[in-house]
């Protein structure tokens, strides 16, 4: 997604050169969210997750199926897994995350995870097994909506597994995350928290504490890891991503710039503090951004200097709720307050620093997008804050 | 400029109003309501509102 958007905002910012998108998966760009919920509910067809490219990149050259395994970017030149090489005046980095594995011994023969396409169409597969034990490694994002998705599905028992006391603690806080184990409990999910998978047997997974879940299928969530291998030796600073200055370039150079995922950029609407953002939305922002930044290089003029300052927006379906969130929550965890309605209905949660609201996060039906979305306007109105 | 929703698609997420609330809006119920032919001069606003939309239920037809 992040090439496909690179290359479109590279033509709207006027560049009208020669662009390649070399992709390891073998298909043209596809939307990734539906893949733990619609996709994998069966609500929506596989086929239906193409992006519809913008006409103005119908000239651009697509390398699928082939992952770039090497780069020397002073000689701006970069190396394909079939062997050849791309020479380049100007590189968009865009090369996502892969998911974290646990590291425990044991049989791998149940183990998933559910990053791309056909992840999803193995697992849809299993989960649809009459029957089926679910065991879902990891409480974040993901592994919850993959279990709401399962226990949908008809699951005959699905427990998320994960150390911390609550799910998507670390993200939300206390409060929301309370709710959170509240309504997935009530839909029939089974949790053990406070504890790792830390063996796989032929039954199923063995936790720290002793316990042992009987499983068919796996599900590991346990985060992700940036695709940056390929960018070593070439002095960058690729600790938990590219870093990236304020306007998306690494290394300090003017033709080198990173989108995505694996982009860890300083938000000037924050503390300036260089971060990765895995939000659907970051892909498209950090796309507009950089294509900006490089295809002034390329042109031979001097970028915008205004530092790139996006609103961080996510969303999470799980079982019959959204959740819906603006801002950064986890900037705000010390000082959360609920804004509007109650905990055991719909509700809008307000996440502070240093007394101003840096993000909200409302939880319930339908009409809780709307509710969080009034908020929105006065987190864009908030001056940055130094940390 | 002919926009069109795929409402089978649309979940009211409203990342569209806010790229293009000329276009798009939500009503009291939170519901996805919008101009099926807006003026050309919102070209680049419903560009964005088609790449920000969640579901990718949103084209743009000419």
């Amino acid at each position: 997604m992040g090439g496909l958007r690179a290359a479109e905002q590279l033509r709207a910012a006027g560049y009208t050169g020669l662009i390649t998108v070399v992709g390891e998966e073998p298909r043209m760009p596809y939307n990734r969210p539906p893949l733990s919920k619609e996709v994998l509910a069966g609500r929506q067809s596989f086929d239906s997750l193409a992006f519809r490219p913008r006409a103005s990149v119908a000239d651009v050259k697509w390398v699928l199926g082939t992952a770039v395994v090497s780069a020397d970017v002073g000689r701006r030149v970069v190396g394909l897994a079939d062997g050849s090489e791309l020479t380049f005046d100007g590189l968009v980095v865009a090369t996502g995350v892969r998911p974290r594995r646990l590291r425990c011994p044991g049989l791998a023969a149940r183990r998933r995870t559910l990053r791309t396409l056909a992840d999803a169409r193995v697992l849809r597969a299993e989960l649809t097994r009459p029957g089926v034990r679910v065991v879902v490694a990891g409480a974040g994002f993901i592994g919850c909506e993959v279990a709401a998705t399962a226990v949908a599905l008809g699951a005959a028992e699905v427990t998320v597994v994960d150390p911390e006391p609550l799910p998507m603690l670390r993200p939300l806080g206390e409060l929301t995350a309370r709710e959170l184990l509240r309504r997935h409990e009530w839909h029939g999910v089974r949790f053990a928290l406070g504890t790792a998978v830390t063996a796989f047997d032929d039954r199923g997974v063995v936790l720290a504490d002793g316990r042992r879940l009987n499983a068919d299928v796996v599900v590991e969530a346990v985060g992700s890891v940036p695709n940056t291998d390929w960018l070593a030796g070439n002095g960058l600073d690729l600790d938990d991503g590219v870093r990236t200055d304020g306007l998306l370039r690494a290394g300090g150079l003017p033709y080198l710039v990173a989108v995505g995922d694996v982009a860890r950029f300083p938000n000037a609407r924050y503390d300036g503090v260089p971060r990765r953002v895995e939000h659907w939305s970051i892909a498209g922002d950090s796309a507009k951004r950089a294509a900006r930044t490089l295809a002034a290089h390329l042109a031979g003029t001097e970028p915008d200097p205004e530092p790139f300052a996006p609103l961080p927006s996510f969303w999470s379906d799980h079982h019959d709720f959204r959740l819906q969130c603006f801002g950064a929550p986890a900037l705000g965890l010390d000082d959360v307050r609920v804004l509007e309605g109650e905990a055991a209905g719909d509700f809008v949660v307000g996440y502070h620093r240093g007394g101003r609201l840096v993000g909200v996060v409302a939880l319930g039906g339908p009409a809780v997008t709307a509710a969080a979305a009034r908020h929105r306007s006065a987190l864009l109105k908030q001056p940055a804050f130094t940390a | 400029m002919k926009v069109v929703v795929d409402t089978n698609k649309c979940q009211d997420h409203g990342q569209c109003v806010f790229a293009a609330p000329d276009v798009f809006r939500l009503d009291e119920a939170g519901r996805l309501a919008y101009v099926s032919g807006p003026d050309e001069s919102l070209r680049a606003d419903v560009e964005d509102a088609a790449d920000v939309c969640p579901l990718q239920a949103i084209t743009l037809e000419d």
